[in-house]
């Protein structure tokens, strides 16, 4: 039985410096049933969730007071296994440490260079990568640590990758910007914007070619979202029919420019400028997330090319760390802490749907934070490169 | 074109020879030669060598100076009776001259061009100069050669016959794909067998050289009834004996400065080997699956830095006309292998190296002549 | 072995790695042509039909036309050869690299060190340059000592249609990003090219002669107006040795220091501009290493720092000429 109610409201914009917003709320229902059985057959997992009552506010003009048009229906249905929820989880969580541990260590003066952290993004890495297998690639911005982590690379050789340390996952030669590990499909946090959608037309020409069933996610900001980079690749995947998908992250802002104001148009439409199929999400929502990337996943990998999703979400920290964030409005991080913190809705969502106990959850939070105390005491305890790593791996063969 | 005036042109050695340049006179005018006299030093991009003159008599003008570069084909010089007066020489050599400017374009169309064929599956490359009754002739060339080095004798040997310079598999434009089992020489004899039967050849006479000499023998002793005669030249299978710092160096070498003392040891006068010659068997190096090839060769028929195969055992069975000739000074395979010969097996050792065919090619010429003609 | 032009070598060193190995895919703007269009198929074979009879050999799904953005199919190539395949892109003239040049020297070329030595970036990027075409400044620029600046790039410049067929056949087979160098002014000249594949190994020099008087070290079309001048001033009694480094990344230094030891004197031919080129480069190399072996000052003959005129008698005048470079040899000589 599938349901589907979608209302949509428009709001007219809202004056404010330098700014105008166009607000959307696109509600999205679906939902299959099909039964699953836990690798040791003792959990039956068909469950049906029934319409979880979630009013979202209108998205309005960051800072301002709450106040809304009346409350909106929306039901989402999904259908993941225990297993896959736990994961879920833990993968989000794992990724919240993480940022909020390098978050701590570079105030107090510990990291190296340039981080750019993902706390508060998680729903959106980990929602799509849920899905993914080794075959299939993704390429990040340089806002990378959560799509690393979502992707499955190992957070240990990730904080010693941070640190600069010889055994990170990239021997210490790329760094925060730069981090990878193409074994797992993870072509690279990229220090260029706009550097991802050209190298994943590029991984699902190959997927395609190669016959591997594997399909290519580009992670863009809101920024990268204008570079020419992304719209030439929009097009080429669509002419070529290749297995990608761009996911646009807009978390509000480009640096500190509103993305209000430097996006022109809308993200949605501009994929379906390309003729390409395009939905918007609430990417604080991990179940809408994981639905539209589930659509999009089936679509390139049933060989019917392209997808554009754009997720709404915000960021906690800076653009950068050591960003003051003087262009965000008092109190907003704390609202959106309160309100729409991820984690914070899926553990609501799922206790509340009798899907997994709150104490379940509890453990993971207590063996992901333990993880990452350890993998920060291992980093720094991490030996550095040394000279003759300088000139190692510039090429195969010279 | 009186019939006492004989021209002596620019000859061509191998096929990509355009043009020759006179380095050396050796005789003067007003000499009397011979026919095979060395008359000039000839200098082209790949190879200089000496000019064995074609013809006899007094050699009334030297037409071309020394330094100087002309094509292929070109007059060099007039060998004509003293009966022939002075202006008519002139009218002669002026015609001659105009007529080879007139067709200087058509000279090099007509030169005979490599082709490949399909022998028992695999692609041989192969030369073929010539036509008319006479029992054809197959030239197999040797380690690491190819179809060229037969270049100072192919054409000579070309009256009334067919005769065919092939590349033997793993070499020139011949197949390098070796195929399962021995590269040894029992496998190169079929190869030629095979080579022989594509091309609809009952019975030729073989000139074989080093390791080609060993596959000439070879074919004598097991396919006698394809094999017209056999001539030898500084062959492989007549002893252990094998130069593995040539064999090793030639292999090794990547760069022209490395491959030039080591090709220089396959002649006697290290100016024959030039630049174009080093030059050609380095691109020949580079050609996908030679190296292995070789390799194989080696493993095969040089195994633990001796020749495998020893045929002088069975020399005494052999039912066709056989004979060796050797260069006294060969560096690769020494010319003491061609003494003990069965007194059947005539050997002639020449003042050369191990490229005696091409080193003193005039004389190796006129002795498998010899041998065919018997 | 038969006469082949460069044009052909190209086109049969293309043919012959796609047939050996089926990672390989060609893409580009037009490198078949026709696509989508009413008339024939495999129209162009690229601008000056140097890929042509390729898609009809492999199909549209090896031999890909692309449209007209730079950054997205050289950055497909490049995320292409980051996992799996060995693309060849055509960038049809290097000076449109402005437009694309992130993707080949933030991406491709760091892969490899940026991930720690996890990354294999086998691709290539053929690309058209140099003058003499009277197409202008914005279609004749050299631009090879800018990608040979960058490291884990490598870079090829066949001299002739025999070095051509080697090293794009070395290119291919090559596992970090090669940027290979086509005159767009050399497709029509002809010489013996082997029919069976060869590679010619990168960093390895050749020399197209040896002297005992001058080293001239040139590079791509340079080459052969060297060996031009060369045999002229053979006639004089001035030997000359002339060094075509083929790859100036990686750069045979060994090679090219031993000449000029053995000469004392040294001249560089360069089309680029005379700023931070390859004459630049190696004028310094032999400073360094060599000085004492120099008899006198290296003389480098060198494109003017000007854009590529347009006009037929100011584009002869930029291009480094035999003229130049004979008066460059004999400057040498007054020591």
């Amino acid at each position: 039985m599938l349901q589907t109610t979608r209302s949509r409201s428009r709001e007219a914009p809202v004056e404010g410096p330098h700014t105008r917003r166009q607000c959307e709320i696109l509600d999205e229902t679906g939902f299959k049933l099909f039964a699953r059985v836990a690798a040791a057959g003792i959990y039956a997992l068909l469950v049906s969730v029934g319409a979880a009552l979630f009013q979202p506010r209108p998205k309005r003009m960051r800072g301002e007071e709450e106040g809304a048009p009346g409350p909106r229906v929306r039901e989402t249905t999904v259908q993941l296994s225990r297993e896959e929820l736990l994961k879920a989880y833990r993968q989000m969580r794992t990724i919240r440490d993480f940022e909020d541990t390098v978050h701590e260590e570079f105030a107090a003066g510990n990291i190296p260079g340039f981080v750019h952290l993902y706390a508060g993004e998680e729903a959106s890495g980990v929602g799509f990568c849920l899905h993914l297998n080794d075959q299939d690639r993704i390429a990040s911005t340089h806002r990378g640590h959560g799509h690393c982590i979502a992707k499955g690379c190992d957070s240990k050789a990730m904080m010693k990758e941070i640190f600069g340390r010889k055994d990170g996952l990239c021997g210490g030669k790329g760094g925060s910007m730069h981090i990878a590990d193409l074994s797992k499909g993870m072509l690279g946090a990229n220090g260029i914007v706009g550097g991802g959608p050209p190298l994943i037309c590029g991984a699902a020409l190959s997927s395609k070619t190669l016959k591997t069933g594997g399909v290519a996610i580009a992670f863009v900001g809101d920024g990268g979202s204008n570079q020419g980079t992304t719209l030439e690749s929009m097009n080429l995947a669509k002419a070529w029919n290749l297995p990608a998908i761009f996911v646009f992250e807009d978390n509000g802002y480009a640096e500190s420019t509103a993305s209000g104001w430097s996006v022109s148009g809308d993200l949605v439409e501009r994929g379906k400028a390309y003729g390409i199929p395009s939905r918007r999400v609430d990417g604080h929502d991990f179940f809408e997330v994981w639905d539209a990337a589930r659509e999009a996943i089936e679509r390139a990998r049933n060989g019917e090319g392209p997808s554009v999703i754009h997720v709404k979400l915000a960021r906690y920290y800076g653009h950068f760390e050591g960003d003051a964030m003087t262009y965000r409005a008092p109190g907003e991080i704390d609202r959106l802490k309160a309100e729409k913190d991820c984690l914070n809705m899926f553990r609501q969502r799922v206790t509340e749907a009798g899907l997994l106990e709150g104490d379940q959850l509890d453990a993971i939070d207590e063996e992901v934070k333990s993880l990452i105390e350890q993998a920060l005491a291992e980093a720094k305890a991490a030996p550095p490169p040394t000279e003759a790593d300088l000139l190692t791996d510039v090429y195969a063969s010279y | 074109m009186s019939g006492a005036i004989r021209p002596i042109v620019m000859p061509k050695w191998g096929l990509a020879m355009q043009e020759g340049m006179v380095a050396r006179w050796l005789v003067e005018e007003g000499a009397e030669i011979k026919a095979g006299d060395e008359i000039l030093d000839i200098e082209t991009s790949k190879i200089a060598n000496v000019y064995e003159s074609p013809v006899a008599g007094p050699l009334r003008r030297r037409v071309v100076g020394e330094g100087e570069t002309v094509a292929v084909g070109a007059l060099l010089g007039v060998v004509a009776d003293s009966s022939v007066p002075d202006p008519e020489l002139d009218g002669f050599i002026a015609s001659f001259q105009e007529e080879f400017a007139a067709h200087a374009a058509e000279a090099g169309v007509a030169a005979p061009q490599p082709e490949t064929i399909d022998a028992g599956g695999k692609r041989i490359r192969y030369l073929a100069i010539g036509e008319g009754d006479g029992v054809p002739l197959v030239f197999i060339h040797g380690f690491g050669g190819d179809l060229n080095n037969w270049q100072f004798n192919q054409e000579a040997l070309a009256g009334g016959r067919a005769t065919y310079a092939i590349d033997l598999p793993g070499h020139g434009g011949s197949t390098k794909d070796l195929g399962a089992g021995h590269v040894h020489v029992g496998a190169l004899a079929s190869a030629v067998v095979e080579f022989m039967d594509a091309k609809e050849i009952a019975k030729a006479h073989l000139v074989g050289h080093s390791l080609g000499g060993a596959v000439t023998l070879d074919l004598a002793l097991n396919h006698a009834d394809r094999v017209a005669s056999a001539t030898a030249i500084c062959s492989a299978g007549l002893g252990p004996d094998i130069n593995m710092d040539y064999i090793d160096g030639f292999m090794h070498a990547k760069r022209r400065k490395q491959l030039e003392p080591v090709l220089q040891m396959l002649v006697a006068d290290p100016q024959m080997v030039s630049r174009d010659m080093i030059e050609d068997v380095l691109k020949f190096k580079r050609l996908d699956g030679v190296e292995t090839a070789l390799n194989r060769f080696i493993e095969d028929c040089f195994t633990g830095g001796r020749q495998a195969l020893d045929l002088t055992a069975r020399l005494a069975e052999l039912a066709v006309p056989v004979q060796v000739i050797w260069g006294s000074k060969d560096r690769i395979i020494p010319a003491r292998h061609a003494e003990g010969m069965p007194a059947a097996i005539p050997v002639h050792l020449l003042d050369a190296g191990h490229m005696v065919h091409m080193e003193k090619a005039a004389e190796v010429n006129e002795l498998i002549m010899r041998q065919i003609a018997s | 072995m038969s006469r082949k032009s460069y044009r052909q070598a190209i086109n049969e060193a293309l043919r012959q790695e796609m047939e050996r190995d089926p990672r390989v895919i060609l893409m580009g703007e037009d490198v078949a042509g026709g696509l989508g269009a009413p008339g024939e198929d495999d129209a162009w074979g690229g601008p000056l039909g140097v890929t042509k009879g390729l898609m009809p050999i492999f199909g549209r799904d090896r031999v890909l036309d692309t449209p007209i953005t730079e950054s997205a199919f050289i950055g497909a190539a490049a995320g292409a050869a980051a996992t799996g395949l060995r693309p060849v892109a055509e960038l049809m003239f290097v000076d449109f690299f402005g437009v694309c040049f992130d993707q080949i020297y933030n991406q491709a070329a760091k892969f490899r060190y940026m991930f720690g030595g996890k990354a294999v970036t086998p691709l290539v990027i053929r690309t058209m340059y140099g003058a003499g075409f009277r197409a202008a400044s914005q279609h004749s620029q050299c631009l090879y000592p800018v990608f040979t600046h960058i490291p884990g790039l490598k870079v090829a410049l066949p001299s002739s249609p025999y070095e051509a067929k080697g090293l794009l056949i070395q290119s291919i087979r090559d596992d970090d990003p090669v940027i290979f160098f086509e005159h767009k002014a050399m497709y029509d000249e002809e010489e013996e090219v082997p029919d069976d594949p060869y590679a010619i190994p990168f960093g390895e020099a050749n020399l197209t002669r040896e002297g005992d008087d001058v080293t001239i070290v040139a590079f791509g079309r340079m080459v052969g107006l060297c060996n031009q001048v060369a045999d002229k001033l053979e006639k004089e009694g001035i030997s000359c040795t002339v060094v075509d480094p083929r790859t100036t990344s990686p750069l045979d230094t060994d090679t090219i220091l031993e000449c000029i030891e053995e000469t004392g004197r040294l001249v560089v031919v360069d089309e680029a501009h005379p700023r931070c080129s390859m004459a630049t480069d190696i004028a310094a190399l032999a400073a360094q290493n060599v000085f004492k072996a120099l008899k006198g000052p290296v003389q480098m003959v060198t494109a003017p720092h000007a854009p590529v005129p347009f006009s037929p008698e100011l584009e002869d005048l930029y291009i480094p000429s035999p003229a130049k470079i004979e008066s460059a040899v004999r400057k040498t000589m007054a020591n």
